[in-house]
């Protein structure tokens, strides 16, 4: 087990997140298929980088491999300075489907990242609390998963995932099964959440706006074998404004961009 | 309904359904069964009233019910064995099933090694091995609570594996991120996840295992329900037959109706409680 102070990284080192010539081979019983190959990656503490790529290009599979949940079949991945060995617990994670306990309301969903790893319980309740009304939930608190929309269930599992002051946030696809209004909420809100916890942000996502949108940088990446194409940086200022954003020549420039990319990488099969 | 609680602002859209809604729910539920009941019930009063039947084939609703109250002492007696031995059956049958579920779902290789022997003593006929079974243990309470529990522990096994299967992979990815050990995961997160599936199976098992009790009585008994009907039918005693049977079928609708309860308590949270649920089904 690593050293569990999952408050912030030691201070000479800025860089949260370093992947190593990675690659991850799984064996199927007709072939071995090759997920990754030759992915380097490193992402500055307080960081926001999106991953866009088409299916099956093992964005969720990097997502796993900085999580410890995944071994790699080759090269290091090292978290927060450490390399990573089996699951870690510095990092919060947000999948695609909100993976909510049914018989827990809101709150005890959220406190349940608490319980798990033996926070105080005063301690946890405040922090809950905070993370509440940071997210909109207020009124909420006492619901249980299947009163809430989607987007309700969704701050429910950000609000788990960022409970313990996660150094590193890893989200995989978080608003995919949401409406498009809902979604833009939320890009909203993930984007001043962010601001507010200074967190390192890894996010999958298959919208290009989104991604433009919430990163400092966007990882363009492409299939078989998964790896990366390109590193797109993007040039907005720090405080955007959702409607002002979407028509900055730079958004148009970096959404562009990204699209050829993926583009070329779609017309190439 | 006179006093309509208002609810926060903002959570208008969540119904936990009252206690007036649930009732009225299981009225409009409950009408079709009771009616063809009751319908049913006419039916075999008609047969016997009319003597399209001859009574010592079929014993009349009057004297079946009559009988009841005339040996009251006697029906309870041996109603009392066989509650007893289906309680421990089932008891015993919930507790084996249940831990025999958590091992097969923990070890894969217990798992393709009892598979195999479960389904053995499954398809087995319990009445064949019941007369084992009083050679063994003899003619008390103990073979019949036995063949209650195989009867009872099938239906638990299985529903409870397919129960603590269930769980979402990512609830347990996440669990693991959280740095909780396995049995923290188990206790908060893959054994609550499975008790809808445990409930249903303990239902089936529930009334299994009155089955069970009653076919250790038939083997060799000398007190229990098994053992009234048996008496009655070599004595021609059809209306104390029929008692049997009526008593039987009541014990072992009341001990599902105790696991619904039991269910009711322990998981309001499950989707088949919710009225919204009930409404969409119709």
């Amino acid at each position: 087990m690593p050293a569990s102070s999952p408050t912030q990284a030691p201070a000479q080192m800025d860089t949260s997140v370093e992947i190593e010539d990675v690659a991850v081979r799984f064996r199927t019983k007709k072939k071995d298929v090759t997920a990754l190959h030759d992915v380097s990656l490193s992402v500055a503490s307080g960081e926001f980088v999106a991953i866009v790529g088409p299916s099956g290009c093992g964005k969720s599979t990097l997502l796993k491999l900085v999580s410890g949940l995944l071994k790699p079949s080759r090269g290091r991945i090292r978290l927060l300075g450490d390399d990573v060995n089996g699951p870690r617990r510095d990092i919060g994670y947000v999948f695609q489907r909100a993976a909510l306990l049914e018989w827990r309301s809101a709150r005890r969903n959220i406190l349940l990242q608490a319980e798990m790893r033996g926070m105080p319980s005063a301690a946890a309740r405040d922090r809950a609390d905070e993370l509440i009304a940071m997210t909109g939930l207020t009124g909420f608190e006492d619901a249980y998963p299947h009163e809430l929309s989607g987007g309700m269930q969704q701050r429910v599992a950000l609000c788990r995932a960022l409970l313990h002051r996660p150094p590193v946030l890893l989200m995989d696809e978080p608003f995919g099964a949401l409406d498009a209004l809902t979604r833009e909420q939320m890009n909203i809100e993930l984007r001043r959440i962010w601001r507010e916890t200074g967190t390192t942000v890894l996010l999958v996502t298959h919208s290009i706006p989104e991604a433009v949108y919430l990163a400092d940088r966007v990882v363009v990446m492409s299939a078989r074998p998964g790896t990366i194409d390109e590193l797109i940086p993007v040039e907005l200022p720090v405080d955007r404004d959702y409607g002002r954003t979407m028509a900055d020549p730079e958004f148009a420039r970096a959404t562009g961009r990204i699209r050829d990319l993926l583009g070329a990488a779609t017309s190439a099969d | 309904m006179e006093s309509t609680q208002e609810a926060p602002a903002g959570v208008a859209e969540r119904n936990r359904p009252r206690t007036a809604e649930r009732a009225l729910g299981f009225v409009q539920q409950a009408w079709r069964p009771v009616a063809l009941l009751a319908l049913l019930f006419v039916a075999w009063w008609v047969i016997t009233a009319t003597g399209l039947v001859q009574p010592y084939l079929v014993a009349s609703p009057g004297d079946t019910f009559a009988t009841i109250a005339e040996k009251s002492d006697y029906f309870w007696e041996h109603t009392l064995v066989t509650l007893w031995e289906t309680v421990a059956g089932f008891l015993l049958a919930s507790l084996v099933g249940v831990v025999t579920a958590v091992i097969m779902v923990y070890s894969t290789t217990i798992e393709r090694t009892l598979y195999p022997l479960l389904l053995f003593a499954q398809v087995i006929p319990k009445i064949a091995v019941a007369p084992l079974f009083v050679v063994w243990l003899g003619f008390g309470v103990e073979p019949k609570i036995l063949v209650a529990l195989l009867m009872a522990f099938f239906p638990v096994v299985i529903s409870m594996v397919t129960g603590l299967k269930s769980i979402d992979p990512e609830m347990l990815q996440l669990s693991a991120t959280m740095g909780a050990g396995p049995v923290k995961t188990f206790y908060k997160i893959r054994l609550p996840a499975s008790l809808p599936h445990l409930f249903s199976g303990l239902k089936i098992g529930a009334t299994l295992a009155v089955t069970g009790a009653v076919v250790g009585e038939f083997v060799g008994s000398n007190e229990g329900l098994g053992y009234v009907i048996q008496q009655a039918n070599g004595n021609f005693d059809t209306p104390t037959l029929f008692a049997g049977l009526v008593i039987m079928s009541v014990l072992g609708i009341l001990l599902f109706a105790l696991v619904e309860v039991l269910e009711y308590f322990v998981l309001p949270w499950h989707a088949s409680r919710r009225i919204d649920a009930a409404t969409t089904s119709l």
